[in-house]
């Protein structure tokens, strides 16, 4: 029998800070009963993140927990796994923050194969600073920034990670939580640097403006819209077009930085002694 | 450690000795970037390193190596970066974050001739301000600056003392003259020299409070990953750590942070002085202009002037108080630096209208030689 997730939480802090209805508690459910599942000493458990609604997760959790800047999460991470590898050391980062600021860390993290878990809460927009449009925000989408519609493309974060090198890529939305649970187990556990999306909701600032809704329908929505990668594959592209592809997209087991740069520790020291 | 201490005496370039320096003191962390004049302690690093144990990385760009730091601070290696000018200017973001979320660390900003890309391999002494005010915010900050080989071994032992004894970022200031000189280095033994670090809890973990600091001002710091969970931000935060915005809780932060340098500045501050005793006309410089400064001083005493030399080697804070004294007996200060007047003005402040304060720039790329200075001590 799994554990409870309350005692993951420190629960004197709630309410927390995100609207009703938003999807980002779905995810950190997600993440916390991944690792109630996994039954992770909370002690050798390390959440950072950086800037922005889903970087304020870290503050509620009763592990060590570090609140950065704005897109940089991956690279505190990066020090702290590299200080200490027997800490699982895992980010929760946004849109904005993982995706457009911190766009070239995450890159780099996934080539190095760094021992790090990453768990970008896709809203589709900058949601702590009311709602400008993200490198994720759909195409023609409108945000306070984009009163005509966005003119920009929205990027395939899961593509990009997997092509940068990561362990690790898969996608799932706050309506699939039980499989984006299990993703997220899956990365924990993965060595090398591991990746998931989590597509999420904003009511407030994306729904509204986009009139798709309250929370349920934007949640119904992700339901109708999301499509296995298995099933994508047997379509034409076309037909792909505008549905959120789910599922894992990669499970490697290239050997991991940290592994690596053991090596390079008895290399030197074996050169040190001669 | 790898200093033997049957061959003490060695020939070490400036960057050479301070990566040398930061390994005696402790530290088995870097992580940087490539950047002109600063690479060769990167390059010595990577290698010595692991050697011990330790770890190092190149990152993907200035601002992340400058997390890296803080990351692997928090998780109980004691880290360096290096870097110059442009990188330094990349380095404030993750600089204050440091400064305020108190994780001990050490910068190494070795100057070129800037702004921008300006000179990447001649000397500049431009960084002064940057060094003190780069990031923003009210922010504690301890600058040390080197004006030889030698100097850059000790004062970078002490930069990564200070760093984790006050919990502060320390910069350590470098001329690119002397990061690429060579002099000899009396090399000191690892029992020979004082390696500090940080303060620990002395409270088991239910009890701990991650800001709560006693009178001195510096709290206890538990490394991750040693049974002592807590959350560290770069909001505005308690003795618990977590968030606030209650005004007084706001503003005890601020100065508990600022204090915390005012309360060790006795402790914190180095000075060099030469023929100061009897001295009517001061030379006030640092780095390798304070160099040329002793030469000329020496030069103008047999001139029968009556020259002295007052060189900061913590430039900040700024020895306020030592400037003070001095202005009150001399007829005159000169200060000559490498840039368009930014250690004159602080001569001025603390001088206080007591005597003449002259500044005098050089800003082409090349040092300021003794006979440049000798020539402003001789216009009296």
């Amino acid at each position: 029998m799994a554990r409870s997730i309350d005692e993951y939480l420190r629960t004197q802090f709630m309410p927390h800070i995100w609207c009703p209805g938003c999807g980002h508690g779905i995810i950190l459910n997600a993440l916390l009963r991944a690792i109630a599942r996994l039954d992770l000493p909370k002690d050798q458990v390390c959440v950072v993140s950086g800037i922005g609604c889903a970087s304020r997760a870290p503050g509620y959790l009763d592990f060590n927990t570090l609140h950065t800047t704005h897109g940089r999460a991956i690279a505190f991470a990066t020090g702290i796994k590299l200080a200490n590898p027997d800490l699982h050391v895992i980010v929760v980062t946004g849109d904005g923050d993982g995706a457009a600021i911190g766009g070239n860390h995450l890159i780099h993290a996934a080539r190095r194969n760094m021992g790090v878990t990453t768990i970008m809460f896709n809203n589709s927009i900058y949601g702590m600073t009311s709602g400008q449009y993200s490198p994720l925000t759909p195409s023609g989408r409108l945000a306070t920034t984009a009163p005509y519609g966005n003119v920009e493309r929205n990027f395939d974060m899961c593509e990009l990670v997997k092509a940068s090198g990561a362990n690790y890529v898969a996608r799932a939305t706050v309506a699939h939580a039980r499989q984006l649970s299990t993703y997220i187990e899956r990365a924990i556990t993965i060595p090398g640097f591991a990746f998931v999306e989590a597509v999420g909701n904003c009511p407030t600032y994306f729904g509204r403006r986009n009139k798709l809704g309250g929370p349920v329908e934007m949640v119904e929505t992700l339901k109708k819209n999301s499509i296995t990668a298995a099933a994508a594959a047997k379509l034409d592209p076309a037909e792909v077009q505008g549905k959120i592809i789910i599922g894992e997209f990669y499970r490697g087991d290239a050997p991991g930085y940290i592994e690596l740069y053991d090596g390079v520790i008895e290399r030197a020291k074996e050169a040190a002694g001669k | 450690m790898g200093n033997r201490c049957d061959t003490r005496a060695r020939l070490l370039q400036g960057n050479e000795s301070c990566a040398e320096a930061a390994l005696l003191a402790g530290v088995r962390f870097f992580a940087g970037y490539p950047i002109t004049p600063s690479s060769e302690i990167a390059e010595i690093l990577s290698e010595r390193l692991p050697q011990l144990g330790g770890k190092f990385i190149q990152m993907e760009d200035e601002i992340a190596s400058m997390a890296a730091v803080v990351g692997a601070s928090l998780a109980g290696m004691k880290a360096m970066t290096a870097t110059s000018g442009p990188g330094f200017s990349l380095k404030q973001e993750n600089l204050g974050f440091a400064s305020f979320t108190e994780v001990p660390c050490v910068i190494v900003n070795v100057q070129r001739t800037g702004p921008s890309t300006g000179l990447p391999t001649s000397p500049g002494q431009g960084d002064l301000m940057q060094a003190r005010w780069g990031t923003h915010g009210d922010h504690p900050v301890v600058a040390l600056y080197p004006s030889s080989v030698s100097e850059t071994f000790d004062l970078t032992v002490k930069a990564v003392n200070i760093a984790e004894r006050l919990r502060v970022p320390v910069i350590l200031l470098m001329d690119e003259v002397i990061a690429h000189m060579r002099e000899r280095v009396i090399v000191p033994c690892e029992d020979e020299i004082e390696i500090a670090w940080r303060p620990r809890p002395t409270v088991p973990p239910e009890e701990y409070q991650p800001y709560a600091a006693g009178p001195d001002g510096v709290p206890a710091m538990a490394d991750f990953g040693t049974g002592y969970r807590w959350h560290l931000t770069g909001l505005y935060h308690d003795v618990t750590g977590f968030p606030t915005s209650a005004p007084a809780k706001v503003d005890q932060l601020v100065r508990r942070l600022c204090g915390k340098i005012t309360n060790h500045k006795r402790d914190i501050t180095f000075t060099w002085d030469e023929h100061m005793d009897d001295a009517k006309v001061a030379v006030v410089a640092c780095g390798i202009v304070a160099r040329s400064a002793r030469r000329a001083v020496r030069l103008a005493r047999e001139k029968g002037i009556a020259a002295g030399l007052f060189q900061p080697k913590t430039i900040w804070p700024f020895p306020d108080e030592q400037v003070a004294e001095i202005a009150a007996r001399v007829d005159r200060i000169i200060v000559p630096e490498m840039n368009m007047g930014q250690l004159v003005g602080e001569v001025e402040r603390a001088a206080r209208g007591k005597c003449e304060v002259v500044g005098h720039s050089r800003v082409d790329g090349e040092p300021i030689t003794p006979e440049e200075i000798l020539a402003r001590l001789e216009e009296v």
